[in-house]
């Protein structure tokens, strides 16, 4: 458990600076928000996230897998080279567009979530079962193993290890954007930092800031272990840095 | 039993990979798919198992056409290895080399048994072994365990893509030496694919010998080194070291001190007395001084009065300094398919066998090596 120590004492400090900034009350003419607001924000923020999430790892894992499929790889190419530009678009513009078509709020915030978490799931599984030796696949198959055999058996668990880490790098991201969204939106601890940075109250903007990031630490170590316990025994070593390398950068984006 | 019939493999880019490829593979056959890269060696050997599908012609095991068959089941009778080995990361060792009993469903505690005494064939410790994970062994252990896995539900016929090309030399030829006493006692019927002519002299009771999708010879290995049908084998054969290795042995480095030999005043009875009670088919004479002077066959005795009568002169015989591949030439043209070596003054010092040599050469490719 040492490799939640770190994340642990993180959390703690940015939740301390969230208690400090409670504890002010006032500051000049505004009302800083009370700890049941603060509740209430970051809880519907951690909804926002995993209700984009749940429906990206619903959608994104098996687009991911069928795109991987040898009689769709034309599909697959072409498609991830459009997630990587989906990623390039402004999270504030696409945020923007999502809530014009679909109105503010909580169900247009999280379409415009799903969009972004999509991406690196999708990425992710397709990247994992590619990964997967094509001599590891020819001795299954040639040892008699079905094509659902070789899937299930074989392509799947060890692109395990790659698919959560996908799922890990969305989830943290997704905490980030889920901020811009609810700026929009108009729901979660986004909502705290709009009203923060409309009225220039920077004790405002840290008291919604420090929970999304205290979020977004705490469901990164969670992910972790999830990730680790996914991982087949033997793959564990050589794990260490391929889901470091496969796993994209994870800033807590959009926080300021 | 293999049987290949007019085996045709045209890809779709219009490669014709395999051209009518036809021939047998006894049961207890060891043979081996020889040539240069792009020859079709490995898509014939694919075309087996099915991995490759067949476009024209057929294949038969045991009389059965390979096509009639459940493409799984019949995988599962074939053992498979490839060079790349291709272990289940993620599984254990035993769990690897038990993937076909499981896919066949054996019980659980058969397929950990099975995994031991494979494990134990190839020569890994079990205990040791058993729940390691292929990261965890080295390049030769995890070749040994891609031979115990190809084994792994005991099939009668093995499919081996270069199974020891991936590994250093000095392992390789300690991996082939083990795998041949392996095979001397589970007899599979072997069809093996290398391009490495070493190991096809070492490996194959009879070696086909391949180039641009057709069969150029089909022989053992003597026959292959001593008949080139052509051009290509002769240069396929020829420019490998294991011909120039012959040059660089010489006779008394492999000859084998003659353990019984015949004076030709003997009477013919005691001849055959003494071929039949050591089952011999011949044996070398020697005159009163113990100078050769040939051979006498059993199957001439039955009619012969004197020894004498009955000798065979050799066409050629050896000095202890003559080149191998000297020998190896008059070996093919002596009756007995052996050569006496003699010394100065004509007396028996030695004979050679095709045998002997194999082991030599084999021996001294690994002090090559090393």
């Amino acid at each position: 458990m040492r490799r939640l120590i770190v994340p642990l004492v993180l959390a703690s400090a940015l939740l301390g600076i969230t208690a400090w900034m409670t504890s002010l009350g006032t500051v000049g003419i505004y009302r800083i928000p009370k700890w049941n607001e603060v509740l209430v924000a970051t809880f519907q923020h951690l909804s926002l996230v995993l209700a984009a999430e749940g429906l990206a790892v619903l959608v994104g894992i098996p687009v991911g897998f069928i795109v991987s499929r040898r009689a769709l790889r034309w599909i697959g190419a072409p498609l991830m080279a459009l997630t990587n530009i989906g990623q390039t678009i402004p999270t504030l513009a696409l945020l923007a567009l999502t809530s014009i078509a679909l109105g503010s709020g909580f169900r247009a915030a999280v379409v415009g979530l799903l969009v972004y978490a999509l991406l690196p799931i999708v990425r992710n599984t397709y990247a994992g079962i590619r990964s997967v030796s094509p001599a590891v696949k020819e001795a299954a198959q040639g040892m008699g193993m079905s094509r659902w055999q070789v899937t299930s058996r074989v392509e799947l668990p060890l692109a395990r290890p790659v698919v959560v880490a996908g799922v890990r790098t969305s989830m943290v991201v997704n905490v980030g954007t889920a901020a811009v969204a609810g700026m929009i939106g108009g729901v979660g601890l986004g909502k705290l930092i709009t009203i923060g940075i409309s009225v220039n109250v920077f004790e405002l903007v840290i008291q919604g800031a420090a929970p999304a990031a205290a979020l977004a630490i705490l469901l990164d170590a969670v992910l972790g272990l999830v990730e680790r316990w996914m991982t087949p025994r033997g793959l564990r070593k050589a794990d260490s840095q391929m889901s470091r390398g496969t796993r994209a950068a994870k800033p807590a984006q959009g926080l300021t | 039993m293999i049987r290949l019939e007019h085996l045709t493999k045209v890809f779709s880019d219009g490669t014709e990979a395999v051209k009518d490829l036809s021939l047998e593979i006894s049961q207890g056959e060891f043979c081996v798919f020889l040539g240069p890269s792009g020859c079709g060696k490995t898509t014939s050997l694919k075309m087996i198992n099915r991995l490759i599908p067949i476009t024209r012609g057929r294949i038969l095991i045991n009389g059965v056409d390979t096509q009639k068959r459940n493409v799984n089941e019949l995988r599962r009778d074939i053992g498979y290895a490839i060079q790349s080995i291709g272990l289940f990361p993620h599984l254990t060792v035993a769990q690897n080399i038990a993937t076909v009993p499981l896919l066949k469903r054996w019980p659980r505690d058969r397929q950990r048994k099975r995994a031991q005494e494979l494990l134990d064939l190839v020569g890994m410790p079990p205990d040791t072994f058993m729940d390691r994970y292929p990261s965890e062994l080295s390049g030769g252990q995890q070749q040994r365990v891609g031979v115990a896995r190809c084994l792994g539900a005991d099939p009668p016929i093995l499919l081996m893509d270069e199974p020891f090309g991936a590994i250093d030399p000095i392992t390789r030829h300690k991996l082939q030496g083990e795998f041949l006493k392996i095979q001397e006692r589970l007899q599979k019927t072997i069809a093996f694919v290398t391009h490495d002519i070493d190991e096809a002299i070492k490996m194959g009771d009879t070696i086909a010998l391949m180039r641009d999708g057709e069969l150029v010879q089909y022989a053992d290995p003597a026959t292959l080194l001593a008949e080139p049908k052509d051009r290509f084998v002769r240069d396929f054969v020829g420019a490998d070291r294991v011909l120039k290795g012959l040059r660089l042995l010489r006779a008394r480095d492999v000859m084998r001190p003659p353990k019984l030999t015949l004076h030709i005043r003997e009477t013919v009875e005691h001849a055959i007395r003494l071929l039949d009670e050591r089952r011999r088919s011949w044996i070398p004479a020697t005159d009163e001084n113990g100078r050769f002077l040939g051979w006498i066959e059993r199957e001439d005795l039955s009619s012969a009065s004197s020894l004498a009568e009955a000798l065979t002169p050799a066409v050629s015989t050896a000095a202890p300094r003559t080149p191998l591949n000297e020998a190896l030439s008059m070996m093919l043209g002596s009756a007995t398919g052996s050569v006496a070596v003699l010394d100065d003054a004509d007396l028996l010092v030695g004979l050679l066998s095709f045998g002997a040599i194999r082991e030599v050469l084999a021996m001294d490719d690994e002090s090559e090596d090393g």
